[in-house]
């Protein structure tokens, strides 16, 4: 360590803050992942079969989200439809 | 009764077999008939840590499988009474370790000894889960480094959902953490996580802080576990960890950097 490092290295210089950081939200995300019932993606598959029978969208068009607050839980059903009715016509 | 701890963490080369040795040892020392199993088929190496390689003759794989019995295949410590090793195979594929044939080897030990020390190999699948299913403690072996704190933490959700007394609905694993390869230096240059960095997000108990230490490398070239080495750092935080793992309030030491005068830290390096 030479001297203008000594004189300028403090706390907050360096990268461990950004790796804190990432791992917390990394971890909030394995977290949720995890808690979430096993059955979600057979869930969103049937839905997404039932939702092709009318409309045509692709797979990425269904979105299911499964979260855990402190007294209830939120599942979160995203259907994305195509732009407008003309374009399907 | 015996107590089963797994020594565990996901990801490889953070120091669970260094730990599995020490713990093993350090106990031992206490007194506990202890016994370390190596979980790690095919790239056993807790035997060259302990350095009873030569004596391998029969391994766990051999137990199970009914081709040797426990005593044949245990390798007694020669610098401690009450310390046994059972050696992992070498050539045999990790499906050898079937729930059934695990639980039959821990049931038998469970009778002898007062602790056994699983040695658990890195990744989440099936060996891993055999080193952990029966498992009454777990450490989690963490470096202060993203990917290593991330594989602990999904190591915990699985030590939480899918061991033995997750099953039956039993009181759960106790978890600890153990910090290795600690770099107090680095930490106060704020370029490595701290303890209290890792503990806010994996919020364990804490067993202990092994910093990274050339002694380690050295005990391993001799086959000599690190915590015999009572003149290193990393031996004595190893010490610490046993004690307080028998309930002992020890003091955590290694966490600053060692005190160096103002003019060696300006021109050194
Ligand atoms: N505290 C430490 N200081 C320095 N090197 C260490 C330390 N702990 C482990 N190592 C080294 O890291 C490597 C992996 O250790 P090992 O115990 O085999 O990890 P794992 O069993 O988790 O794969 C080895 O080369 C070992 O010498
Ligand atoms: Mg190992």
């Amino acid at each position: 360590m030479g001297l203008l490092d000594y004189f300028i290295s403090s706390r907050s210089k360096g990268s461990a803050n950004l790796a804190k950081e990432r791992l917390q939200i990394l971890v909030a995300h394995d977290r949720a992942a995890r808690d979430q019932p096993s059955y979600l993606p057979q869930l969103q598959q049937e839905i997404l079969a039932v939702i092709r029978k009318y409309v045509d969208v692709d797979l990425s068009a269904v979105s299911v989200n499964y979260e855990q607050e402190d007294s209830h839980e939120v599942l979160e059903l995203n259907i994305v439809l195509p732009d407008t009715a003309q374009n399907q016509a | 009764m015996a107590r089963i701890i797994v020594i565990t963490s996901g990801k490889g080369g953070v120091g669970k077999t260094t730990t599995s040795a020490a713990l093993a040892m350090g106990l031992a020392q206490q007194g506990k008939r202890t016994v370390v199993i190596d979980f790690d088929v095919g790239l056993r190496n807790l035997d060259l840590i302990m350095g009873c390689e030569r004596r391998v003759v029969y391994d766990f794989i051999n137990v199970i499988n009914g081709e040797a019995n426990l005593n044949q295949a245990l390798i007694r410590d020669k610098r401690c009474d009450h310390l046994y090793v059972l050696p992992a195979s070498q050539t045999r594929d990790k499906d050898a370790l079937t729930k059934e044939g695990v639980d039959r080897v821990l049931t038998e030990l469970s009778e002898g000894y007062d602790f056994i020390v699983c040695d658990s190999p890195a990744g989440i699948e099936h060996g891993a889960n055999m080193a952990m299913y029966f498992a009454d403690d777990a450490v989690v072996v963490t470096n202060p480094e993203v990917s290593s704190v991330r594989d602990s933490d999904r190591m915990l959700g699985i030590l939480s959902s899918r061991s033995r007394r997750a099953e039956n609905g039993e009181e759960p694993i106790s978890e600890y953490l153990l910090l290795t390869r600690y770099d107090p230096e680095r930490v106060a240059n704020g370029e490595m996580l701290s303890v209290d960095d890792v503990q806010e997000i994996l919020s364990l108990k804490l067993l202990g802080v092994v910093p990274e230490s050339k002694a380690v490398l050295n005990a391993s070239n001799a086959g000599v576990p690190v915590i015999l080495d009572r003149e290193s750092d990393a031996g004595q935080a190893y010490n610490d960890m046993v004690s307080r793992y028998l309930g002992e309030d020890v003091p955590h030491r290694f966490l600053n950097p060692e005190k160096k005068g103002f003019l060696s830290r300006l021109f050194k390096g």
